[in-house]
């Protein structure tokens, strides 16, 4: 076991432990936020750089604090550590800073997007943020595309999180999407024209922060603050789904199907594309109960505008950086990188 | 004229042959050390040589190797960088290309002194030139038994392999190289675990550059001591500079560390001074990530001493008024280098070489080099120079791997020292943006 | 009948099975994709200088991989050309030290020369023009690349003029990267 301070407060847990799991366990204010690391996917974590904190002592047996902040999802305790988040000004403004740089190729187009209202990234702006953004140059965009019948990619809003690609990895024996080229010229995509077809595939949906995957059979296209939330289950025959879900309902109709999302939002129990695209009917489940909505949610909170003035639009842009979609579109459906 | 530890033999015909080389004194670390030596005493000596690493962070070799864990029963690899990509540098190249036999020396003692029985050379992709000399002379060395099974008689087996990358300046990042050497994209991984635990599919490893496994062959051959006594304080021995940009004379130089800058850059045995006739604006003495310095300062440090070709003596003063000696790429600039400019060129150099995983890099290189790009071209804003400097410090530090830094570092560095130029591509923009347009006074500020 | 129009899948050459044979012994048997940098160097000097899908898949096949892990890899490097290219590809250093000795200007002279633009292949389909970061050689910028062989001190006319001349003389475009061509490095 190793005991740790952070924020001040005493928490002692498993040797191993990340310092991000030990706060959790403290709970509260002064857990960092994460945009990349999600618990159930092995090698998360460590990439969009949100849950930076600074270790003021790095353990008993060598007190000295770290040179760098570091990545509080996969920095491991060590005991004695003393950890600083919301009591340091410096992980508060360069935390400010992460969302500048996650938002400066971010289309802001919360207004049209289908998470609004459960974005991670909506969420961590707005608790996190500043007002203005001193981005004046041209944002990347991609097309939307279909991957498969149920799946929407619209690639300008990811985050390269690494999430879905993790899902797929772990939960698919064939995966077919990844992460395409390097640098901000990354891309989530499948390369050659294929579709996610399995039967866990869904899932990237849920473990997406932002809207770039999302639910092509979500019904009526609903704000998700109009819809309720309720927890039900049915006996699914798939050995690996729970069958444990939250059915999303406007009046009578059940417009979407998700997996249960903790506090933190990650889902602990994965759901089949059976239960998640075609069990659509209140008769299909056994329904449980109103289910809970984080208080700190934009949901409850109903404030969906992102805290960021739109940026004048300069055109004169560096060559190597400026893609030109009618002579070099992005990479997809068969077209490659020159 | 300085001793030549490395580059002896270079221009001696055919001492890329096992023949020739072995005539001239080679292979005898190998067998010195598996015929009268433990590895730990291997160790030992590479510790009291006090040989840093010649990749460009300067880890002293001997720690590093110490610092290998060695669970029972798992395979440890030794792994050399021959990645060699950071811009104004170019050593490993020539060594390799014309000396292969003194790497795979390098490569035999070495990985007998850490107990690795399978070991790689990790070449960056361009050179598959190198790459067929380095296994013609990995041929010769099994088909005369100092590689394969029982070296030497001394039971000890070890095979070498070269192993091509795809061009890619990040996987000269050990966990990147890692990565990449295991069929992977060249993401960086987060550390801990570090290397020494967790390295080579994830198995105990040490990764060296090309220049610090080749140094092992005159500190074993000498001994540590007789290394040590080569250079100033804490910086041992020789080391390989490459001097480029607008030096009369570029090319490879072996130089003892101590040599003053002064003498480097002007001196015929070294640079020969500036081309043309002209006069030196600034050097970037250590490789594109390193600050950039003006004359004034790279000549002397801000105390007024003499600034010598040492760790210590380049990084006096800090990022204030020092820099580093990294890899030792030598990059000088004439009088009519626009700084801006080759500011951009370098910024548009990590936009395009960031692997893309971390947001603060993936995005803020990007950034960098939009903002640098308008300047450049007449369109910039007198706050796009704060602007600048607080991206850069919005990097730094934040990031997976050292990357971000040397993104950052080059640009908050020109604007330290010559944020006059960067002024007047705002104040003068239509004239800036000409070809070949300079900053038309000298005047350096520190 | 019905006519389908069946592309023929790629195949490695013998020597080309070979090599890749001798490549598999390097590394442990169950990391055997560590052997997919070099194989596809393999396959994009066998097929044209290029790497389509069809010649990635093969690879993938060959190792025992999914398709997409070899397209990740592909795309991350900057070596493998996903798009078909021209006979030779130039590719020249535009980084820092080659710029400060002349390589914007050496870069305006090949698109001059050969017609082609950065990016783009020349009218008769002989020459790429491919912009790439520092090769290890700024002693001698500014330089360009045309697959092994390192073209240096391209600061004249003459010796611009020599490169294209020995390319536009090479009978045929080496196969593969061992083979005897003429095209090997000759050492300075
Ligand atoms: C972005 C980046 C690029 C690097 N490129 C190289 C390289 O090309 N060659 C090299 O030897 N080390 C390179 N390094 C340093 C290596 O990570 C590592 O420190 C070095 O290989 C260790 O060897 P040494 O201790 O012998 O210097 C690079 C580091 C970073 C962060
Ligand atoms: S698509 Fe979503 S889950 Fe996948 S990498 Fe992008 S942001 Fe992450
Ligand atoms: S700092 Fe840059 S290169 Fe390094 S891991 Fe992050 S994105 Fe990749
Ligand atoms: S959550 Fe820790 S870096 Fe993304
Ligand atoms: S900058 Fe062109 S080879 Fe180094």
């Amino acid at each position: 076991m190793a005991k740790i301070t952070f924020d001040g407060v005493e928490v002692e847990v498993p040797d191993g432990t990340t310092i991000l799991n030990a706060a959790r366990k403290i709970g509260g204010g002064i857990v960092p936020p994460a945009m990349c690391y999600y618990t159930p996917l092995k090698g998360s974590g460590g990439k969009c750089r949100a849950c930076l904190v600074r270790v003021a002592a790095g353990s008993a047996k060598d007190p000295r604090p770290m040179p760098k902040l570091v990545a509080s999802c996969v920095t491991p305790v060590q005991d004695g550590m003393v950890v600083e988040n919301t009591t340091s000004q410096q992980v508060l403004d360069v935390r400010k800073g992460i969302v500048e740089m996650l938002l400066i190729n971010h289309p802001l187009d919360c207004p049209v997007c289908d998470q609004a209202g459960e974005c991670d990234l909506q969420n961590f702006a707005f608790e996190h943020g500043v007002a203005t953004t001193r981005y004046e140059e041209e944002r990347r965009t991609f097309e939307k595309i279909d991957i498969g019948p149920y799946i929407q990619l619209h690639m300008t809003r990811c985050i390269l999180c690494y999430r879905c690609v993790y899902t797929a990895d772990q939960l698919t024996d064939k995966r077919v999407h990844g992460v395409l080229g390097r640098g901000d010229a990354a891309e989530i995509g499948t390369y050659i024209e294929n579709v996610i077809d399995n039967e866990f595939s869904g899932n990237v949906i849920d473990v997406c922060p932002v809207g770039a995957l999302t639910d092509k059979t979500f019904r009526f296209k609903q704000r998700v603050w109009f819809t309720k939330p309720v927890n039900a289950h049915r006996n699914c025959e798939h050995e690996k789904c729970s069958g444990r879900v939250v059915l999303w309902y406007k009046g009578k109709d059940v417009l979407r199907v998700t997996a249960r999302k903790d506090e933190y939002g990650e889902v602990k129990e994965w759901i089949c594309n059976t239960c998640r695209f075609e069990k659509k009917e209140t008769a299909d489940w056994t329904i449980e109960g109103p289910a809970h909505v984080d208080r700190t949610s934009v949901i409850s909170a109903n404030h969906y505008e992102l805290p960021v003035v739109n940026p004048q639009v300069i055109a004169d842009l560096p060559e190597s950086s400026v893609r030109d979609l009618e002579n070099n579109p992005p990479l997809k459906l068969g077209a490659g990188r020159q | 004229m300085g001793r030549k530890l490395l580059t002896e033999h270079i221009n001696v015909p055919g001492i890329d042959t096992f023949e020739v080389y072995r005539k001239h004194g080679g292979y005898r670390s190998v067998e010195k050390a598996l015929k009268t030596m433990t590895p730990d005493e291997v160790v030992e000596e590479v510790k009291k040589s006090g040989l840093r690493g010649r990749g460009g962070a300067g880890f002293p070799t001997g720690m590093k190797w110490s610092f290998l864990a060695k669970p029972e029963g798992i395979p440890r690899h030794l792994v050399c960088n021959a990645d060699e990509s950071e811009p104004g540098t170019f050593k490993d190249r020539e060594l390799m290309s014309k000396l292969p036999h003194l790497l795979v020396e390098g490569m035999i003692t070495s990985s007998y002194a850490l107990g690795a029985n399978t070991s790689y050379i990790y070449i960056r992709g361009e050179l598959l030139y190198v790459l067929r000399i380095l296994e013609k002379a990995i041929a010769e060395a099994y088909a005369n038994g100092f590689l394969g099974k029982n070296i030497l008689g001394s039971g000890y087996d070890l095979d070498l392999h070269v192993h091509p990358g795809g061009g890619a300046y990040i996987c000269g990042e050990e966990t990147a190289l890692l990565e990449s050497l295991e069929g992977k994209r060249g993401n960086p991984r987060n550390k801990p675990p570090f290397p020494a635990v967790q390295g080579l599919y994830a198995r105990p490893t040490v990764v060296n550059n090309v220049e610090s496994i080749a140094a092992v062959v005159p500190i074993i051959n000498d001994g540590g001591e007789e290394y040590a006594k080569i250079g100033v304080g804490r910086s041992t021995g020789t080391k390989l500079i490459s001097a480029c940009g607008h030096v009369k004379n570029p090319g490879i130089y072996e130089i003892e560390l101590g040599v003053p800058v002064e003498e480097f850059i002007y001196s015929d045995e070294y640079c020969g001074g500036i081309w043309k006739g002209r006069d030196l604006k600034a050097v970037v003495a250590g490789g594109s990530s390193v600050p950039i310095l003006p004359k004034d300062l790279i000549l002397k440090t801000a105390a007024g001493e003499n600034r010598l070709m040492t760790y210590e003596s380049l990084s006096d003063g800090g990022f204030v008024t020092g820099t580093m000696l990294g890899s030792g790429g030598f990059i000088a600039m004439d009088e009519t280098t626009c700084i801006v400019r080759n500011t951009w060129n370098f910024s548009r150099f990590y936009h395009h070489e960031s692997c893309g995983q971390c947001s603060p890099c993936r995005e803020g290189t990007g950034w960098l080099e939009k903002v640098l790009h308008r300047l450049e071209h007449g369109h910039g804003h007198m706050h796009d120079i704060d602007l600048l400097v607080s991206v850069a410090k919005q990097i730094e530090g934040n990031t997976i791997c050292p990357l971000g830094e040397a993104a950052a570092w080059p640009v908050a560095a020109a604007v330290r020292h010559f944020r006059h130029e960067f002024e007047w591509h705002v104040t003068h923009a239509k004239q800036a943006a000409q070809p070949g347009a300079v900053y038309p006074a000298q005047g350096v500020l520190a | 009948m019905e006519s389908t129009t069946a592309t023929v899948k790629p195949q490695f050459s013998q020597a080309a099975q070979a090599e890749i044979a001798r490549l598999f012994t390097h590394y442990p048997a169950e990391r055997r994709k560590s052997a997919l940098l070099p194989l596809l160097h393999i396959a994009q000097a066998e097929f044209g200088g290029w790497v389509s899908p069809e010649v990635q898949d093969l690879v993938a096949e060959t190792i025992g991989i999914l398709p997409i892990e070899v397209y990740e890899v592909s795309s991350f490097y900057t070596m493998f050309n996903l798009k078909p290219v021209g006979k030779h590809v130039l590719e020249i250093c535009r980084t820092g030290p080659c710029m400060l000795r002349g390589s914007d200007e050496l870069t305006a002279n090949l698109e001059r020369i050969t017609g082609a633009k950065v990016g783009g292949t020349s009218p008769d389909g002989l020459f790429t023009l491919k912009e790439v970061e520092c090769l290890a050689a700024c002693g001698t910028a500014p330089i360009v690349q045309v697959r092994e062989k390192y073209y240096e001190q391209l600061d004249t006319q003459e010796a611009v003029d020599a490169m294209l001349n020995e390319l536009r003389n090479l009978v045929h475009r080496p196969l593969l990267p061992w083979e005897e061509t003429g095209l090997q490095h000759t050492q300075q």
